[in-house]
């Protein structure tokens, strides 16, 4: 059987290969998508793939013009379908570097079905999820992450709609690889990016992206320098889960996470939770804190790999399911195919 | 003339390991029945749709193709899976036509009607001839029986008289199965699952066949379950010797084997068809095979077919909804395999908008639309035309994509394998229409050999070398407007697609007017190329010219092509244009319409095609509709015809 691969010229990885396109970015100046690509492409570099075998899918919204911006393979498909065509890919064609771009409104509101199905398959990709907790290509409609109340175009009086927790959702549909990073981080970007690409399965990193058209400092109070260290928690494989300038940190009472004061001598570090990325129940725990930071004695929004886990992806197992028909069978006989199991003669 | 394949490397002669005869100390029969020789005739089963009856005619049709004849069949199923016994809902039908001529159609009206209940009889008496033969099992047709068939007062119709215009056969057949398995160990409820092979029996007496083919069907399915299989040939035998000693009988029936073209020939469905078309094509043409779908009524059998054979590269996917389905079929095209997805109306529907991406990615896509009784919902398990227009029209913006329709089970694979061909060769998607008739519907198929399809050719891009610096144009056309396939991997070729309009040859976005202006032309005009320097593939039959013109397209084949012989045997100037291209049309079409004074469109719907022609045309065609969810008899078109040639 010849497939499309054979007729491929083999290749090797040059050296510091440039993976930007010729085609000039058309995102707002100051739209947090451009810090997503450079670490994007800084991530590319480093992994130094021949840019042939690389393929970004998208689907609509601004995040998903991002497959234009690279001199690789691209395609920018219809709104919300981008995992189907990454499943469908992906079965043909498990040798290549898959990346799918979405956005809150893309992958949670009208590609929602796709997503769920796409995690518990466990399609080997790497999908980015821009959150900008708005519509922007559409200017400036609530989206399924937006707040309650939140005031937009379509919501003049306020948003009534509960939004989605994105992590909790993926976790909900068993995904294998769950991560949150925000463009205004870029180093943290960067090292969530390696290690999503290096996740077998469908590695899902919520990114929180800020649209400064339509919904600036949508993220503020995570990313700006004053209140950063309060409002957020970075979780670390093995080490207890400090925040606050190491002042505070979380254990687990039961099942309910408390803040506790590390300055107040009452509690030492050897009490705190341990982030274990292994762990599927304190995953959920993890993905639960998501509290408005604007309340009281909210907890801090935690970013970093939240959970891994070993599953076999979809296509190896489609792939295994081929090689076994054809061990038990031998490879297809189109006359034999054709001929069926009973045949007459006349003449 | 007739004989069996051996090549098949089925056990075909084997000799069971205790034959019928030491089985039930069988003497040779020696009563004297007479045996009356038949040209064709048409049977139809019928009874809930837990009895078998799906079983017993496609045994008994096997039968009669491995005898020689040739065959037509139309299964006709209930929506519900089990709907209540006994009641009109539940029947589930099953006829078969078979013959020592040509045959076009599962036929008309029957010759016999094989009722298992009351019910059954109620829904399809008026699909038997008058003076045909109903046999009848009488334990159906108790109390409760006619009172679940809306019989008034429970009037017993076998005995009432009402049925004086036919022949009517009451046999026990529930009380003889239980009787011929007495001496097994099974209970009663298994017993009487065995009642279908009882009239299976029965029926290979009346019409002269030997059980020989539902034996070792018998033993092949209950290989592993000997108490099952012991049953089931006990059943089989009693209800052939019954109609072998029962005093009642005393004709039996003939019908000798077609002179069909020589040839091997194997029985085939259209859904089979169209899963063997594709892959077929998919060899032919070197490429893996993806296949995206989501179950639906009556598509579904491709699914099941196609995951059967995975050993020939195909992959099978059963997505999340109809829009993933086709979704992951583009995935797999635009990873250098054929994908392929399929369902029925409803399911197209929500199919639009992906079909209107491939068509701007203009990747390689086939799109099975296998019609059943719209709109909505509508007839799932009923067979309609009705998405003539949803094929040619349903997408956004201009979208031209090539749609082909099957005229028949085996015209199934020839279509699919075309539509295939056209996806590939020409980087489109293209629409293969068939419908819930030809879907289920079985004929003898004269299959080809490998060596004797025609291989194709996708138009594979080059990769570059490193010392090329030559810039890919993956939107740069050939003679027929067609885009080189760049699939990822290419050294060299990387390039971004997708459904914004793009630039003429580089791909890249643009919103220059004349450039889209350009692009919608171009693309249309690809499209249009389709049907340049392809053989006629239309079908066509009688006369050249003349009076008048049946134009038909998809399942109607049968039944125009039966009226259209009889009709030219009744010395009428009539021809008949059998359409498989339906968009674009081919270009000789408008001159073959004009060598017609009339032209008649009979549609399973309002007149979808007859009004494209008339657009395309300009020529005054008349149209016969019928939108029963069910199909054309001849009858009906050569009445029709008849008709307008008196105008």
């Amino acid at each position: 059987m010849t497939t499309a691969t054979e007729v491929i010229n083999g290749s090797s990885a040059p050296a510091k290969l440039d993976y930007a396109s010729d085609q000039e970015v058309r995102w707002c100046p100051g739209c947090g998508d451009y810090s997503i690509l450079k670490q994007v492409e800084t991530v590319l570099k480093e992994k130094g793939l021949p840019k042939e075998d690389i393929v970004f899918i998208s689907g609509i919204g601004c995040s998903s013009r991002f497959p234009y911006y690279l001199d690789t393979f691209g395609m920018h498909s219809i709104h919300g379908r981008a995992p189907a065509i990454v499943s469908g890919l992906r079965a043909v064609r498990p040798d290549l570097s898959v990346w799918m771009i979405t956005g809150d409104g893309d992958s949670l509101s009208i590609g929602g079905n796709h997503l769920i199905h796409l995690l518990r398959r466990n399609v080997d990709v790497n999908v980015l999820l821009f959150n900008n907790e708005i519509y922007g290509l559409t200017k400036g409609q609530y989206s399924p992450t937006s707040p309650e109340g939140a005031v937009t175009k379509s919501t003049p009086m306020g948003s009534v709609d509960h939004p989605f927790n994105p992590l909790a959702l993926c976790k909900g549909a068993d995904a294998t690889f769950l991560a949150r990073a925000m463009d205004r981080d870029p180093k943290q970007l960067r090292d969530v990016l390696l290690r999503a690409d290096a996740h077998r399965g469908t590695s899902l990193v919520e990114i929180y992206q800020n649209c400064n058209v339509f919904n600036d400092g949508a993220f503020e109070v995570f990313t700006e320098k004053a209140s950063k260290p309060f409002h957020t928690l970075f979780v670390e494989q093995g080490k207890p889960l400090v925040f606050a300038n190491g002042t505070k940190g979380i254990k687990l009472d039961g099942m309910t996470p408390v803040i506790v004061d590390l300055a107040d001598g009452t509690t030492s570090l050897n009490d705190l939770w341990v982030h274990d990325e292994r762990d599927a129940f304190k995953a959920s725990i993890l993905v639960r804190l998501f509290e408005d930071p604007r309340h009281e004695g909210a907890m801090p929004r935690p970013f970093g790999v939240f959970y891994v886990a070993d599953r076999p992806t979809v296509e190896s197992r489609i792939i295994e399911q081929v090689e076994l028909a054809t061990t038990r069978k031998g490879a297809g006989d189109l006359d034999a195919l054709l001929r069926g199991e009973r045949t007459w003669t006349i003449g | 003339m007739f004989s069996r394949d051996g090549v098949t490397g089925i056990t075909f002669h084997r000799t069971p390991a205790r034959t019928f005869a030491a089985l039930f100390h069988m003497e040779t029969p020696t009563r004297t029945k007479t045996v009356e020789e038949r040209r064709n005739v048409v049977i139809l089963f019928a009874g809930d749709s837990g009895d078998g009856i799906q079983l017993t005619g496609t045994q008994f049709t096997d039968t009669n193709a491995l005898f020689g004849n040739d065959v037509s069949t139309f299964p006709n199923f209930p929506a519900e899976i089990r709907a209540p016994q006994g009641t009109l809902a539940g029947v589930s039908g099953y006829q078969l036509h078979f013959g020592s001529t040509e045959i076009f159609t599962p036929g008309d009206l029957c010759d016999v009607l094989v009722v298992m209940n009351a019910a059954a009889l109620k829904a399809n008496l008026g699909k038997l001839k008058k003076g045909g033969i109903i046999i009848a099992n009488s334990d159906g047709f108790d109390a409760k029986n006619l009172r679940l068939a809306g019989y008034i007062d429970q009037q017993d119709p076998l005995t009432d008289g009402t049925l004086a215009n036919y022949t009517v056969h009451a046999v026990d057949v529930t009380k003889m199965t239980r009787n011929a398995l007495a001496e097994t160990t099974l209970g009663m409820k298994e017993k009487d699952r065995c009642k279908n092979m009882f009239v299976l029996g029965f029926i290979n007496w009346m019409f002269s066949r030997s059980l020989e083919n539902s034996e070792r069907f018998l033993q092949e399915k209950f290989s592993k379950k000997p108490e099952l299989l012991d049953a089931n040939r006990r059943a089989l035998l009693a209800g052939f010797n019954y109609g072998d000693t029962s005093e009642t009988f005393t004709t039996r029936f003939d019908v000798r084997p077609a002179p069909l073209p020589k040839g091997t020939y194997r029985s085939i469905t259209g859904n089979q068809g169209i899963a063997l078309g594709l892959v077929a094509a998919a060899q032919k043409a070197g490429l893996d095979m993806f296949y995206g779908s989501y179950p639906i009524t009556p598509a579904s059998d491709i699914l099941h077919e196609l995951a059967r054979h995975k050993n020939f590269g195909v992959k099978t996917f059963q997505a999340e909804d109809e829009i993933a389905a086709i979704c992951s079929a583009i995935g797999a095209s635009y990873g250098g395999a054929l994908g392929v997805t399929a369902s029925s109306g409803p399911g197209i529907a929500l199919k639009g908008e992906a079909m209107g991406l491939a068509f701007m990615l203009e990747i390689p896509l086939v799109i099975v639309n296998v019609q059943r009784g719209g709109p909505s919902t509508g007839l799932p398990t009923k067979t309609e035309q009705a998405d003539l227009w949803q094929a040619i029209h349903g997408r956004n913006g201009e979208a031209p994509i090539p749609v082909l329709a099957a005229s028949s089970p085996t015209d199934c694979f020839e279509m699919a394998f075309e539509a295939v061909r056209i996806a590939v060769e020409h980087m489109t998607p293209v629409i293969l229409l068939s419908d819930g008739y030809i879907a289920n519907g079985a004929e003898p198929w004269r299959f080809p050999q490998a060596s004797e399809l025609h291989a194709i050719t996708p138009p594979f891009a080059t990769p570059r070398t490193n010392d090329e610096q030559e810039k890919f144009l993956p939107y740069k056309r050939d003679g027929k407007g067609v885009r080189p396939w760049a699939v990822p991997g290419m050294k060299g070729l990387q390039h971004r697609i997708g459904g914004i309009e793009k630039e003429d040859g580089t791909g890249n976005i643009s919103y220059d007017p004349l450039n889209h202006e350009k692009m919608v032309r171009l693309r249309a005009e690809k499209v249009r190329k389709v049907v340049e320097g392809v053989p006629p593939l239309d079908l066509s039959n009688g006369v050249e010219s003349g009076d008048l013109l049946i134009l038909g397209w998809g399942s109607t084949y049968g039944a125009i092509k039966t009226a259209v012989n009889e009709l030219c045997a009744e010395g009428q100037c009539v021809g008949h244009v059998h359409l498989r291209y339906l968009f674009p049309f081919r270009k000789e079409l408008g001159e073959l319409i004009s060598r017609f004074k009339r032209v008649l469109i009979p549609e399973m719907n309002s007149g979808q095609l007859r009004q494209l022609i008339r657009a395309e045309f300009l020529v005054d065609a008349k149209g016969l509709n019928k939108i029963q969810g069910m199909p054309f008899t001849a009858a009906e078109i050569k009445a029709a015809a008849l008709e307008h040639l008196k105008q």
